[in-house]
């Protein structure tokens, strides 16, 4: 689908508080000459939530969706919110294995043949990290970055990348120039919804992560999936109180970063939306003294 | 006997136990073949293969006149044998004889015990009808050749060959590396008794070399298997090592004299942990003790440039050939032993455990070198910069009992990880914390050798290891790494930071054991190792008469099953020369020539070369002894000129139709 | 109240690799369909054409022949033989009027004990479906004398 435009749903999130992720990766996508095509009148995915709940119905939802794409002609549906693109692909596992599932419709197996993406896969292998390397237009002068995949998009579906090791957006960052450290959390959970039901135990593993990207050293945090970024960046000032620590680490999306160097419009980045490391954001993001435009 | 003898038919219905008796109605289905046609007498019995049972045989051939036997009990890969021979000491041919499967093909796979019996009574009434037709047959006898082939010199290879050289009779080992040895010569101790490896395998090695019945190639690999049971032609390639064994003393100058003051290839012998130089001898001990030039790495090899330091070392021996050839030799031989032993599974494909990311993950093996005296640190545990670890965790069952990598559990991995408990901490003094699912101390000395680790302050934490880090949560854990676990006595996840981790790595069958197994015709179990013909009854022996199994290739298993199980090998292959004959089975195929109308559509079927045309008489005529009996001529001739004893048409279309007589 | 329709299967297995993996099903004591009965033959090489039409003419609904993996045959090129006629077996069945689904051939080697149970288990389920081959008298008549 190199040339030809791809379906794409954003999920609440990327309407929501991961507003910031949609707005960098129509940017990154205009960059790089790709075609998004928001799928109309999508619903919910359900995400985690409904799954633990009714998995017949989360299944539904998920299933409509996928209906729709095929209706719309999309061979190729992007989910870059990593709970979308998880309940999306499980729909479809699970409907491959268990077709009684399909309740005797026989519309639903139509919805195998969607290919559920994620966008750092499609970047990964469409695109291809040479031509990341040879359409860089702005030199980083940032810092260190650590690649955080968190873990849906990697397990337990091994198409995005790797499951314990996974490299690809180290590999796109560094064709784009951004240098990233060994960062051994990189899918270790970020505490998901627990940051908003038990309060304690989420904050505790944000501030993790915060840290042990810190000691490695890295100044940010680069990211796929919308709560995680939510959740590393909005509580940093809480953990700074209890802990005394003081650790105001930007946290992008990787959109964001290859955007920037890529040459997208800085202002369409949404990085005016981050709430921890605004001054470090400030610096990294102007463009640099010597320019090259494309 | 004439086809127009009167046909009686002894039945016998086993119950084996309750094996059978549990699912199948045994007295029903006697009582129905004793009415079907030409049945004399039907029984049923508890154990038919018993001697009672066999005696019920006997007994009943001679009092009935009975001139054909069916017995309906267990798989005929277990007891045709074992009846056909109560046939014949009866005095009835023993291949008036036919054998229903209703145990492993009935009773004990199927629940309901109405449609078991009857899927019995067809089968049983499909051999009445068949074994009608059963003509006399006699074995043919096959001369064995008395040579022995073994491939592979690790210790069940040597101890193999050694019994059988012992025993007067003359044997090829094979083996692929330039010494013998495998695995246990990279060994420091062997536990329980914590023998020094090198001290007990070194003597048979030289015992080996020393043995005038004992032909030793080593640095070659078998490359074609011909001929048949009990008359194999061997093809052995011999790799040139480019120094000649028969002119080399052994001095090992020449290595002390090679252009390369330092050793810059990674040794395989250490694993990679040293290097070696481009001449070289793979350990101090090895056998035989003549150097190996590696053309990969040698100058003189890859620019003809070189000052040939090691041909003037060498003097007037001339032993060192730079222009050596491959060779081929060709063998004949009656038996085979396999003894091609394991490999260790790679713990590259456990990445969490970070072998090959973080420098101080080890697997146990390159431990091994690391505490050997000989090995590439002098016999110091240190850690990759040079410093001794103060904390080392060893973690059990890398690549076993885990259904992502391999299912089976290898054996000898907990008493190999004490073992290295216990060394590492004489060593090094260090904290030593096993990390084990179940403490598997079976043998003889190893419960004994387990519970002397317990008072030597080992730390024992029951759980599979999650993940090995460098993640440290606080100072005391900086530059360390961290073992994460769950110590599921305890109830909770432990982070247990340490400075080197050993990984207990598994036993798994060689990359290459599907190659070796078609070569000589056997199969392999699913998991991979060969295939035991028996796994209870006959552990060395394989399907293929003559060709035998001993050590690690069949299973997993230390040295002292390995060496039991290899003598076992030899033993079963003295026991076939020292008979002097193979039986082969009497299922070949012949020709009826006046049917035979020379079409020749036999002759390309057979892979064996067993049916010629003799232009003569324009027909086809079948070799008995090269013919194997798989029937595909048969089938294939139009004119049903080709019959094959045991297998004919009658035979089978006879069973076809009593498959349906309880349709 | 009629029985329900019980599928007869005739199976041709060959003694290394598929005749060894039903009998490792029964040590594994691994549960099937009892309606396949097996005629045990050297080779799957030998499963001559006229076995499997006489089959069908005494009454199979369907006919299984079990033979080594490719490459594995005990007797090197028995089962690539039997893969052949099978072929031509299958276009033959079908201008007689038999549906070409009732003969299947399957490689098993002598570890896949669980393989016999699903292969069966399945072949039960496709004659289940295709119903009992029927077979008029003059029918049954004709397929013999094929054979």
């Amino acid at each position: 689908m190199m040339s030809g435009v791809y379906g794409y749903f954003p999920g609440c999130s990327l309407k929501g508080t991961g507003v910031a992720y949609e707005e960098s990766l129509l940017a990154l996508f205009r960059a790089l000459h790709l075609g998004l095509a928001e799928l109309e009148d999508w619903n919910c995915c359900g995400a985690t939530s409904y799954m633990s709940i009714d998995e017949r119905d989360a299944f539904s939802l998920s299933a409509r969706n996928l209906t729709m794409t095929q209706k719309a002609g999309h061979r190729d549906l992007i989910a870059p919110c990593s709970a979308c693109y998880l309940a999306l692909r499980k729909t479809q596992d699970y409907l491959d294995r268990y077709p009684k599932i399909a309740g005797g419709n026989g519309s639903l197996t139509s919805i195998r043949a969607v290919r559920v993406r994620h966008p750092l896969e499609v970047l990964y292998t469409d695109v291809g990290v040479e031509r990341i390397r040879k359409t860089v237009a702005r030199h980083w002068h940032g810092g260190r970055v650590a690649c955080y995949y968190g873990c849906q998009t990697v397990r337990p579906y091994s198409e995005v990348d790797r499951d314990h090791d996974p490299v690809r957006m180290d590999e796109l960052l560094g064709a784009a120039e951004i240098p990233t450290v060994d960062y051994s959390l990189k899918t270790k959970c970020c505490g998901g919804s627990l940051t908003g039901t038990t309060h304690d135990v989420g904050v505790r593993l944000v501030y993790i992560l915060l840290k042990e990207a810190a000691r490695k050293g890295a100044e940010a945090i680069v990211t796929v999936c919308p709560l995680c970024q939510y959740n590393l960046d909005a509580y940093q000032s809480e953990i700074r109180r209890s802990s005394g620590e003081r650790l105001d680490m930007p946290v992008l999306y990787f959109t964001q970063v290859l955007g920037w160097a890529l040459g997208a419009e800085i202002e369409s980045l949404g990085l005016a939306r981050a709430i921890s490391g605004r001054k470090r954001i400030a610096q990294w993001f102007q463009p640099a003294e010597k320019e090259a435009y494309v | 006997m004439s086809e127009r003898e009167t046909v009686r038919i002894g039945v016998y219905v086993c119950h084996c136990g309750t094996n059978i008796a549990a699912t199948v109605d045994v007295k029903s289905l006697a009582e129905y073949a004793g009415l079907l046609p030409n049945v004399v007498l039907s029984r049923d019995y508890k154990y038919m293969c018993s001697d009672p049972g066999q005696d019920l045989i006997r007994q009943d051939i001679r009092d009935r006149q009975l001139n054909r036997i069916v017995v309906a009990s267990c798989s005929p890969h277990l007891h045709e044998h074992t009846f056909r021979t109560a046939l014949k000491v009866g005095g009835l041919n023993p291949f008036y004889f036919h054998m229903v499967n209703i145990r492993e093909q009935a009773s004990w796979v199927h629940e309901n015990r109405a449609q078991a019996t009857r899927k019995a009574k067809n089968l049983v009434s499909a051999a009445v009808q068949r074994v009608a037709f059963h003509q006399p047959l006699e074995r043919g006898r096959v001369a064995i050749q008395p040579d022995v082939l073994i491939v592979g010199g690790g210790i069940a290879g040597i101890h193999a060959a050694l019994t059988l050289a012992n025993a007067g009779k003359h044997v090829f080992l094979v083996e692929r590396e330039a010494t013998i040895g495998g695995h246990m010569a990279r060994f420091d101790k062997t536990f329980p008794t914590l023998d020094c490896a090198a001290c007990i395998l070194t003597p048979k090695m030289s015992a080996v070399r020393a043995h005038p019945n004992i032909t030793l190639w080593t640095y070659s690999e078998v490359t074609k298997v011909d001929g048949y049971v009990g008359n194999y032609k061997v093809t052995v390639l011999r790799q040139p090592r480019y120094v000649d064994e028969d002119l080399c003393s052994g001095c090992l100058e020449c290595i002390e004299a090679c252009v390369y003051k330092q050793a810059k290839v990674p040794d395989d012998f250490n694993l990679g942990l040293s290097k070696r130089r481009p001449i070289y001898i793979p350990f101090p001990q090895a056998v035989p003790q003549v150097p190996v030039v590696d053309p990969e790495t040698c100058i003189q090899f890859k620019s003809g440039k070189c000052k040939t330091t090691c041909i003037a070392a060498c003097g007037d021996r001339h032993a060192i050939n730079l222009r050596m050839e491959p060779k081929e030799e060709r063998i004949e031989v009656g038996t085979v032993i396999l003894a091609t032993g394991f490999q260790t599974f790679d713990a590259h494909r456990v990445p969490y455990y970070g072998y090959g990311k973080y420098p101080n993950v080890y697997t146990a093996l390159e431990v091994e070198r690391l505490v050997n005296a000989s090995g590439p640190t002098a016999g110091e545990v240190v850690l990759r910069d040079g410093r001794r670890p103060e904390a080392v965790g060893i973690v059990h069952c890398v690549g076993s009992r885990d259904e992502n990598t391999h299912r089976w559990c290898s054996r000898v991995c907990c008493m190999y990880s004490l073992k290295l408990a216990h060394l590492i901490k004489e060593h090094t003094g260090a904290e030593i914390f096993n990390f084990y699912i179940d403490m598997r101390t079976p043998g003889k000395g190893f419960e004994e050798f387990y519970q002397k680790l317990l008072t030597e302050r080992v730390h024992f934490i029951r759980g599979r290891v999650a993940e090995v880090t460098d993640w440290a949560l606080d100072p005391t854990e900086e530059g360390k790494l961290v073992i994460r676990v769950e110590d599921t006595l305890a109830g909770f996840v432990r982070r247990i930071p340490v400075d080197m981790v050993v990984l207990a790595t598994g036993l798994e069958p060689r990359t290459d054991a599907p190659e070796v197994r078609r070569l000589f015709n056997i199969s392999c179990a699913s998991e991979g190792f060969f295939l035991e013909r028996h796994p209870k009854l006959a552990p060395v022996n394989t399907f293929t008469d003559g060709i035998f199994l001993a050590g690690c290739c069949q299973g997993p298993k230390d040295i002292p099953d390995t060496v039991a199980q290899a003598g076992a090998a030899a033993a079963e292959a003295l026991a076939l020369i020292d008979a002097g004959y193979l039986e082969t089975e009497p299922n070949t195929a012949h020709v009826e020539e006046e049917k035979c109308c020379g079409c020749k559509t036999c002759i390309s079927m057979c892979p064996y070369h067993a049916v010629a045309f003799v232009d003569e008489i324009h027909k086809s005529r079948v070799n008995e002894v090269l013919c194997k009996g798989c029937g595909t001529c048969v089938a294939a001739c139009p004119s049903g000129a080709i019959r094959q004893n045991l297998f004919e048409d009658d035979e089978i279309f006879a069973e076809i139709e009593g498959v349906f007589s309880n349709a | 109240m009629p029985e329900p329709f019980e599928p007869k299967i005739v199976a041709f297995f060959c003694n290394w690799c598929t005749y060894l993996a039903a009998d490792l099903a029964g040590t594994s004591r691994i549960k099937y369909c009892p309606n396949a009965e097996v005629v045990r033959v050297m080779c799957s090489g030998r499963v001559d054409v006229q076995f499997v039409l006489k089959a069908f003419a005494k009454g199979a609904d369907g006919v299984l022949i079990g033979g080594c993996h490719p490459g594995d045959c005990h007797y090197q090129e028995g089962n690539y033989k039997a893969l052949r006629r099978y072929r031509l077996l299958r276009r033959l069945i079908r201008q007689m009027g038999i549906e070409d689904e009732r003969l299947r051939l399957e490689w098993i080697s002598a570890a896949e004990g669980d393989r016999v149970r699903a292969v069966i288990n399945d072949m039960v389920e496709t004659l289940k479906r295709l119903g009992p081959l029927q077979k008029s008298e003059e029918e049954r008549a004709h397929l013999l004398e094929v054979a």
